[in-house]
């Protein structure tokens, strides 16, 4: 099993040799195919074999050896619950992405797909690797090809887009190296034996404990990288540009899958490493999730691309993901993580949507359609479902994961404030307003425009490649149970870790000097603070 | 599965087979689509064997039974959170289960005959298998949740059938309108629910109802009126009702269906669901009862002044469901459940009865067309209709009865629903810290049922009675009226059915005082009173009996006296100069009337536009220039000191060596320190 996981991880790499080696375009398109596909096939038994009891313990190790005596970096990858779901989401998504360039792009093809492929092995890097530093590399390895995606075969202005991504991301993760530096001197120094550590099982046990100035630092850095690739309000403006630009495949893997490595790092390292800064920071963290579910909702509302008005969209509904984890309870975290799978399936599959008719017309301005649901009956179907789940239907499973994280965030302690869920919730609206007219305005009325009324219905291709995001829309929908299994016990674990790690921690800071904004931001001296902490963990 | 659970099923299970099988295999099979008898007897049965489940277990009930829940699967769990797809199947959900069920076939019986023409038949009939399934999911939902799945999902069909006819602009706009009001209402419901969860821990009706005391008060006042404001999303009442008249662009089977007998009284429905908590919190029952008598009042002015056949009914609706709630408000969900129980019998007919009107005005124009000429009207317009009793006499015959019943005239349906829901309101005031507000609120109540009887008539008389004034208002019309005729049995029949039922459905809950007068001693000929005793927290009625036939003489004296006055004003051909009479004689308030008081237009006025040029023209610039525009600043900056640096980077890959070494020290020493 241990061997499949690798297997899993860098066989999408196999591929471009493959690719390489074949004499002709279609040749390199079915090797992608095969490659990935074979990927999603060995990714499955990874699932069924899940112990979901133990989800807290991360599965299927391997675990190289340090590169020297003192210095504990290692390669150490596994699945446990917080990156199983995503782990098989992005295998899924990997023959997905192939099949729908499969017309569209003939400019360098091999390269093209050469870019998917390593794309494919780094996210999935990104969520199996269990030492920070490895988990540094592909979260880097991941930037590469996407900025090649958008920078060669991407629009007019992909020049522009692609350096904002990038500078922009890489600035986050640059600052968040500095601070993974900086944790595996500290963590180091309390492993006996080693100078240094990123293994996130010491990590994010209870044994290692950072002190409170420290955590804020820490947490400051680690929080801005990964706010910017969520992407959260303020820090979201590249997204736009980049989703606008880039070509449909990367618009796809961006929105379900690299948006995720930020949510994701969120709970994997800014919770369990730094509980203390995590909980004080709560209340900020969630008004920008909550300005970033009105904000992204109003802004999508009136633009005139669709594409950008989904890739505005998306900015709302990660806004609801963000909320929902720093209400630090195992509600609204496993809203969370169902909803970052939520989000990857019916964004994907409005981006995929939005590339169709571009295919077919070569403008993805609203005002150039009209009436369509005429000529493409399958494709209304197809569309119409996508967007009752990005406005969350129940039955289908953007309501899952929206309906769990309000609901978790109303009686969130951290906030203690109502008014996050509340607004929050007003998002609903929103997103019934922004997303039912834009469809109203491409799809209804009267069928005017001589090109439109040339368009033809989705062929079988395009049918088989929406066709298993659908099935998973109204599986979760319907029965989330089989999903959220995998996460539950994990997350209710590391949630109590956590918070009796923060308690610990204040407990220590009692005997220490600290500058009195520490004291005072994280109420050290406040004995009902640690108390009323004690109270909920139990 | 035990054999109960099995036969249960069905009746959630067989609406959606319907939908799946007519809605996949059209879309999918194009010569599938003109297999029309198949396709409507599919969507027709799995509604039908449904109805025969739900009186089976109708019959196997009696009012003491306690609920049969039928648990299937955990829908949603995480944490502490778990919430079931489980069903339960008690006095007030069977009862409106046969409704549904009922209803919903006759009225898929009559879309066969009144779509027979439509292209998209086929999708017509999934679109209204798929309601069935989710409407049924909201009057079984053993929880709040899955109640909410079936709320959402009404919407949906709503929306979709609405916007039936898509390549109209406005008629898709309506349907957008509908969904978004409705999601306001959804809105509160949502954060009713995270009220509930977080003061009980659970959503299951069974756990709440038995745990008010959980709830303080400040929560129950909260959760109330979040419901209600919910409640007034779906069942249109003020502020919200605003999209129910513009929903009547959808089809007519469908404002019969959902926008008249069904989906829009699923407020009432939740809030007598919720009955026991709602007797606790009188604050809140008042709120209830003033909003829905305003409602009444205010749809029946506008219902005076409308021209459109299909409009003036949905006033009337929004009306009728204003004195639903007003019952609600008083302590008397019972008796709105009645109303809600005759209104979906004479409203459905009527609708559909407007329906055969409107097929067959379409019909003359269809003619016209064929014989050269280029004709062009409204065919929902009573203006061109009249006399149509001669051409119709099925549809006039069932119309009037439905109209009859409306107007509250005695025995027929409305009147006892109608009486029932007065003298509620009434009693309230005398109840144990009633408050006098609800006798003025009777008073709203009896108004708006003389209106009622005044515009109800208005419009049958207008529709039917006099001559038919098509070829009298276009010249090229003289001699149509040979287009005019009855429609076929699919259509007629149902009308008769539902008129029949619109006679005799106010025996369910005649008022035990009629016996009790003579026998002095209680009384139990109010069935549905009996019926639903263990669900329904209702006042008692403290009202002495002379009391209770005073009343009851007013509402008849009431009912008759706007019979009466429509007569004088409508039965002749005299609409229009009738209408301009109400008009001068009040003046200003009329105009109010006819512009339905204007909320569309404050509503886009000082809400949506302001919203959308806000967006667009602050927020999505402010987007652009400074959120980006601060991204770009420290980008810019970070290029000026890059061109200062410039000059360190010297091409000599020795000297960045150089450089690096001495980084590297500098860290070390940083780190040792």
């Amino acid at each position: 099993m241990e061997t499949l996981l690798n297997i899993t991880i860098y066989l999408p790499l196999l591929g471009i040799p493959l690719i390489l080696l074949s004499k002709n375009e279609n040749m390199k398109k079915w090797s992608a195919l095969l490659v990935t596909s074979a990927t999603f096939l060995v990714s499955l038994p990874l699932m069924f074999n899940f112990d979901v009891v133990n989800s807290g313990v991360a599965q299927y190790l391997t675990e190289g050896g340090r590169i020297s005596s003192t210095l504990d970096i290692k390669y150490l990858v596994g699945l446990d619950g917080l990156s199983l779901l995503l782990f098989m989401l992005t295998t899924f998504m990997g023959p997905i992405v192939i099949i729908s360039s499969w017309n569209s792009v003939s400019k360098h093809l091999s390269g093209y797909l050469a870019m998917l492929l390593i794309l494919q092995t780094a996210s999935l890097g990104v969520f199996a690797s269990l030492d920070l530093l490895v988990f540094y590399v592909f979260f880097e390895l991941s930037l590469i090809p996407m900025y090649f995606l958008i920078g060669i075969w991407g629009g007019s202005d992909r020049i522009r887009a692609t350096l904002k991504f990038f500078i922009y991301t890489l600035v986050g993760s640059l600052i968040m190296l500095v601070g993974l530096i900086y944790v595996g001197y500290d963590a180091g120094s309390m492993m006996p034996g080693v100078t240094f550590t990123l293994d996130w099982r010491f990590l994010s046990s209870d044994i290692y404990q950072i002190g409170l100035v420290e955590q804020t630092y820490l947490f400051l850095a680690f929080a801005l990288a990964f706010c910017i690739k969520v992407p959260l309000f303020p820090f979201h403006t590249w997204l736009p540009y980049a989703h606008t630009e880039a070509p449909t495949a990367g618009s796809v893997v961006l929105a379900a899958i690299m948006l995720k490595m930020g949510t994701y790092g969120l709970i994997r390292v800014c919770m369990p490493l730094f509980p203390n800064a995590f909980m004080e920071f709560a209340p900020y963290m969630a008004t920008l999730a909550v300005i970033g579910i009105i904000y992204g909702a109003l802004v999508a509302m009136v633009q005139k691309d669709v594409k950008k008005l989904v890739a505005y969209s998306s900015v709302s509904h990660l806004g609801f993901v963000v909320l929902g984890i720093f209400a630090l309870n195992t509600v609204a975290m496993q809203g969370a993580i169902i909803q970052m799978i939520n989000h990857g399936l019916s964004t994907g599959a409005l981006f995929l949507i939005v590339g169709m008719i571009y295919d077919r017309r070569h403008t993805r301005m609203i005002k150039d359609f009209g009436g369509i649901a005429k000529r493409m009956p399958i494709f209304t179907v197809m569309f119409m479902i996508a967007t009752l789940a990005s406005i969350g239907l129940p039955g289908l499973n953007g309501f899952v994961g929206e309906f769990l994280i309000l609901n978790g965030s109303f009686f969130s302690e951290l906030y203690d404030n109502k008014v996050f869920a509340i607004l929050a919730a007003s998002g609903v609206i929103l997103a019934a307003v922004y997303m039912l007219w834009m469809f109203q305005r491409v799809m209804f009325g009267p069928l005017e425009n001589e090109e439109n009324k040339k368009l033809i219905d989705l062929n079988a291709r395009e049918i088989g490649l929406l066709v298993p995001l659908v099935i998973f829309m109204f599986w979760i929908g319907i029965h989330p149970v089989d999903f959220t299994k995998y996460s539950e016990n994990q997350v209710t674990e590391l949630i109590i870790t956590s918070k009796e790690k923060s308690i610990a921690v204040l407990e220590t800071s009692k005997n220490e000097e600290l500058p009195e904004w520490a004291t005072s931001f994280y109420g050290v001296n406040d004995e009902t603070e640690s108390e009323s902490l004690m109270v909920s963990t139990n | 599965m035990e054999s109960a659970t099995a036969l249960f099923s069905l009746i959630i299970a067989l609406p959606l087979v319907g939908f799946l099988i007519n809605g996949l295999t059209g879309l999918f099979v194009e010569s599938y689509r003109n297999k029309r008898q198949l396709i409507g007897s599919i969507a027709s049965t799995a509604v039908f064997i449904p109805f025969v489940i739900a009186v089976y277990f109708f019959i196997n009930m009696n009012s003491g039974s306690e609920a049969l829940v039928y648990k299937f699967f955990t829908w949603i769990e995480a944490g502490t959170f778990s919430v079931d797809v489980a069903y339960r199947v008690d006095q007030l959900s069977v009862m409106m289960t046969m409704v549904v069920t009922g209803v919903g076939f006759l009225i898929h019986v009559y879309s066969m005959g009144y779509m027979s023409h439509d292209e998209g038949y086929w999708k017509f009939f999934a679109y209204l298998n798929l309601f069935i399934f989710a409407m049924l999911n909201l009057v079984l939902g053993n929880n709040l949740l899955l109640l909410f799945l079936g709320w959402e999902g009404v919407g949906v069909c709503s929306y979709l059938l609405i916007g039936f006819w898509y390549t109209d602009m406005a008629k898709s706009d309506a349907a957008k309108k509908a969904f978004i009001y409705n999601r306001i209402g959804d809105f509160a419901f949502l954060i009713a629910m995270f009220m509930i969860f977080q003061a009980i821990g659970s959503l299951n009706f069974d756990v709440i109802l038995g745990n008010l005391a959980e709830l303080s008060d400040g929560y129950k006042v909260a959760i109330g009126l979040l419901m209600f404001v919910g409640a007034t999303g779906k069942s249109a009442q003020i502020p919200l009702f605003v999209w129910l008249p513009d929903a009547m662009a959808g089809p007519t089977p469908v404002s019969a269906l959902i926008h008249a007998a069904t989906m829009v009284t699923s407020g009432i429905y939740l809030i007598s669901r919720m009955s026991p908590m709602y007797a606790m919190i009188p604050e809140v029952m008042i709120v209830i009862s003033i909003i829905g008598a305003l409602t009444a009042i205010v749809a029946a002015t506008i219902a005076i002044t409308q021209n459109d056949i299909k409009g003036v009914l949905a006033y009337s609706t929004v009306s009728q469901l204003g004195y639903m709630f007003l019952a609600l408000g008083a302590g008397g969900f019972t008796a709105a459940m009645f109303h809600v129980v005759t209104h979906a019998f004479f409203k459905a007919c009527l609708f559909l009865g407007s329906g055969s009107v409107i097929h067959a005005m379409e019909h003359v124009e269809h003619g016209l067309h064929k014989e050269g000429k280029d004709v062009h009207f409204d065919p929902q317009d009573m203006r061109f209709m009249g006399g149509l009793r001669k051409y119709m006499p099925s549809t006039y015959k069932t119309f009037l009865i439905a109209t009859v019943a409306i107007a509250g005239i005695p025995p027929l349906a409305g009147f006892f629903s109608k009486d029932e829901v007065l003298a509620m309101t009434m009693n309230a005031g005398f109840v144990d810290g009633g408050s006098w507000v609800y006798m003025m609120l009777w008073g709203v109540g009896i108004i708006t049922a003389f209106l009622t009887a005044f515009y109800m008539f208005r419009l049958t008389l207008t529709t039917f009675h006099g001559s038919f004034k098509l070829p009298t208002k276009i010249k090229e019309a003289v001699g149509s009226e040979k287009f005019l005729h009855e429609n076929p049995w699919t259509m007629t029949t149902p009308l008769w059915v539902l008129a029949g039922l619109a006679i005799i459905g106010g025996f369910l809950g005649v008022p035990n005082f009629i016996v009790e007068t003579f026998t002095h001693e209680p009384a139990h000929i109010n069935l549905l009173h009996d019926w639903l005793y263990k669900i329904n927290a209702d006042y008692i009625i403290v009202m002495d009996h002379w009391v209770e036939w005073l009343l009851m003489s007013v509402s008849i004296i009431i009912a008759v006296s706007g019979v009466w006055l429509a007569f004088r004003m409508y039965n002749n051909d005299q609409q229009e100069e009738s209408d301009a009479k109400i008009a001068s004689r009040f003046g200003g308030i009329y105009s109010v009337w006819k512009d339905k008081y204007n909320l569309d237009d404050v509503y886009e006025g000082f809400i949506a536009n302001p919203t959308v040029k806000f967006s667009e023209k602050i927020l999505a610039v402010f987007d652009m220039k400074v959120v980006d525009g601060f991204v770009n600043a420290i980008a810019g900056t970070v290029r000026l000191f890059g061109s200062l640096f410039r000059y360190l980077q010297t091409g000599v890959v020795s000297s960045y060596a150089l450089a690096f070494v001495i980084g590297v020290i500098v860290i070390l020493y940083l780190m040792i320190s």
